[in-house]
């Protein structure tokens, strides 16, 4: 470390002395981070490392060493050919059938949710708070209490075990945590904005479309990171609302490595687990900061 | 309004219908899915449903026999261990990640990054990553035995005994990091003011935290404790990827208690009855804190 710069011209050195960087407190500091930082990273490792393993050197090594031999092969057969049941194709069948699952209900949930807030927002009528409270307080209400009263539902529509009644699941649950979202950025966008859109004319739909849509793209990015991780990552209702041959990735992934029958292919399981969670490690590494804030939304709510 | 007087009045209903139409979605959910949907499994809680639900009542029978069943109380049990180890933990590990990462260190966003991570990961992935790690045959266990201390035994996920302290260690991983933004965002919150004068006044950093800094996070710890709690009712995934519930029934938790006797014992009563427990559970977490928090506000 450079000593630190020595004044000159009258001016004595003022304020606390500067601190090294080797000192006693920020080898604590550091050391404590660092560790802990070690601990939250270690099953990542473990992971990665298993999957890159032949099952005959698994068996002699510790979980923790690097791979001697690296190979490819779990990651293959766990996307193509790992059994679930009487399937054969692997994980491959659930990443598709999770991506058919996220991108509708991701959209819709948002775009409802968008509308509603900004509904609440901006064209308040008599009752809409007291519809919010009840939305708001049932998002508490755990999903159990719920989930067969929906199943009741969804069977009458006829869409019981379909990608549809899913999506709508997904925008129903999703719903009470979007619309606060959204209610509170488009309440605290300037009004006049509003009123002069209403003066010149537009309606509901348009200021909607025109003004608060294009305004409000950080918040959409939120939300939308928010729901692709969340319904990525759900397993309840993916495993209540489909049936085998549409389950999402999640409940794939639990059958495969859970599956009672045959000998347990461990490096399989771990590159199987890996490719599951790799969509929402994605969405997290890319959108840094906004994940932060998205959870941060989600943690504000009630 | 100047509107002319002899088109009459507007149909108050037909006002801002454009916002209502909008609304429908929040409406019928709020109204049949969240009200109805809790009221109907509540009622029928009371009836001795099995395949199908039918209305015919029997009183608090499901009740008794759900308090009656050892496995329920084992998932009880369990729920409580859990959430209590849960609340502590992530609350004292989660600030005490956050107040380190308050002081002005370096490299802080490859830090948060790093305790932030594990909950963008799907508890399903999070209970077989432990699972895994946890395994005796080649986990940890097997590690430690290997350097030398033969007599060396952790394998939770295989003692009955401990099962529930395993899944605990797979949670604090997923959920600290959570619980560390939460906090870390409060303490940001406080004015660096506070700190200032504590230093002024020869008041070491500990004593800072622990009797000004703490009391002034109160909303902060609140909400965080909040949401934990509304976390921990409803863990279910962590435990079927995990342990399936097992060994035996050891692991089980009210969440899986549900879905097992609606969705695969076909007996629905029970399954309503459970879940209407856990709803009470929920309240009795949900209601006072509401209380405080919007009750308070309103009279003040």
């Amino acid at each position: 470390m450079p000593d630190p710069v020595v004044l000159k011209s009258g001016a004595e050195p003022w304020g606390a002395k500067p601190r090294r960087a080797l000192s006693r407190r920020n080898i604590v500091l550091y050391g404590t981070l660092l560790v802990a930082a070690l601990y939250y990273l270690l099953p990542l490792y473990v992971m990665i490392v298993t999957s890159l393993k032949g099952m005959p050197e698994i068996r002699l090594g510790n979980i923790f060493s690097p791979p001697v031999e690296i190979t490819f092969e779990p990651w293959a057969k766990a996307w193509a050919t790992a059994c679930t049941g009487l399937n054969c194709d692997g994980l491959s069948r659930g990443f598709w059938n999770s991506v058919r699952i996220t991108v509708p209900s991701t959209l819709i949930s948002i775009l409802v949710a968008s509308v509603n807030g900004y509904a609440l927002a901006n064209w308040r009528f008599k009752g809409a708070e007291v519809f919010f409270t009840i939305l708001i307080v049932g998002a508490f209400i755990p999903y159990q209490v719920m989930i067969y009263p929906i199943v009741i539902v969804l069977r009458e529509m006829g869409i019981y075990g379909t990608l549809t009644g899913l999506v709508i699941v997904h925008t129903i649950f999703g719903m009470p945590i979007l619309t606060l979202l959204f209610r509170n950025y488009f309440a605290s966008l300037p009004e006049e904005l509003f009123k002069a859109a209403r003066i010149d004319g537009a309606g509901f739909w348009q200021i909607y479309g025109r003004i608060m849509l294009p305004m409000s793209m950080p918040i959409f990015v939120v939300a939308m990171i928010l729901q692709i991780t969340g319904i990525w990552n759900d397993f309840l209702f993916g495993v209540v609302f489909t049936r085998p041959d549409t389950y999402p990735m999640t409940v794939q992934l639990n059958n495969i490595v859970n599956s009672v029958q045959g000998v347990k292919e461990y490096n399989v399981n771990m590159a199987a687990t890996l490719l599951t969670g790799a969509v929402p490690l994605i969405v997290y590494f890319v959108s840094g900061r906004l994940f932060v804030r998205g959870i941060a939304a989600g943690a504000v709510k009630g | 309004m100047t509107g002319q007087p002899h088109a009459g009045r507007p149909s108050q209903l037909l006002r801002n219908l454009n916002a209502k139409i909008a609304s429908i979605p929040m409406i019928l959910t709020a109204v049949v899915i969240f009200l109805g949907g809790t009221i109907w499994t509540v009622v029928y809680s009371f009836t001795n449903s099995k395949l199908l639900p039918r209305a015919k009542f029997v009183g608090f029978d499901q009740y008794e026999r759900l308090w009656a069943a050892p496995r329920w109380i084992v998932s009880i049990e369990n729920l409580a261990i859990y959430g209590l180890f849960t609340l502590v933990f992530s609350l004292v590990i989660g600030f005490v990640l956050a107040a380190l990462m308050d002081q002005k260190i370096r490299f802080e966003n490859t830090f948060r990054t790093i305790f932030l991570y594990p909950f963008a990961l799907s508890f399903i992935v999070t209970g077989l990553v432990w699972q895994w790690i946890l395994n005796p045959e080649f986990g940890v266990q097997s590690v430690v035995r290997a350097l030398g201390w033969e007599s060396f035994a952790f394998d939770p996920l295989y003692n009955s005994k401990i099962v529930i302290y395993g899944v605990l260690i797979a949670g604090l991983w997923q959920g600290t990091g959570l619980v560390m933004c939460l906090l870390l965002a409060g303490l940001r919150g406080i004015d660096e003011d506070i700190w200032k004068a504590a230093r002024v006044d020869g008041i070491p950093m500990w004593r800072t935290y622990l009797f000004i800094v703490i009391p002034m996070m109160r909303p902060v710890f609140i909400t965080t404790l909040v949401i934990i709690a509304s976390g921990i009712v409803k863990v279910y995934d962590l435990v079927v990827a995990q342990t399936s519930g097992g060994p035996g029934i050891s692991s089980e938790v009210p969440a899986k208690y549900v879905y097992d006797y609606m969705f695969l014992a076909q007996n629905l009563g029970q399954g309503f009855a459970a879940s209407t427990m856990m709803l009470v559970t929920v309240a009795i977490i949900i209601v006072p804190w509401a209380y405080l928090e919007f009750g308070g506000r309103k009279r003040a």
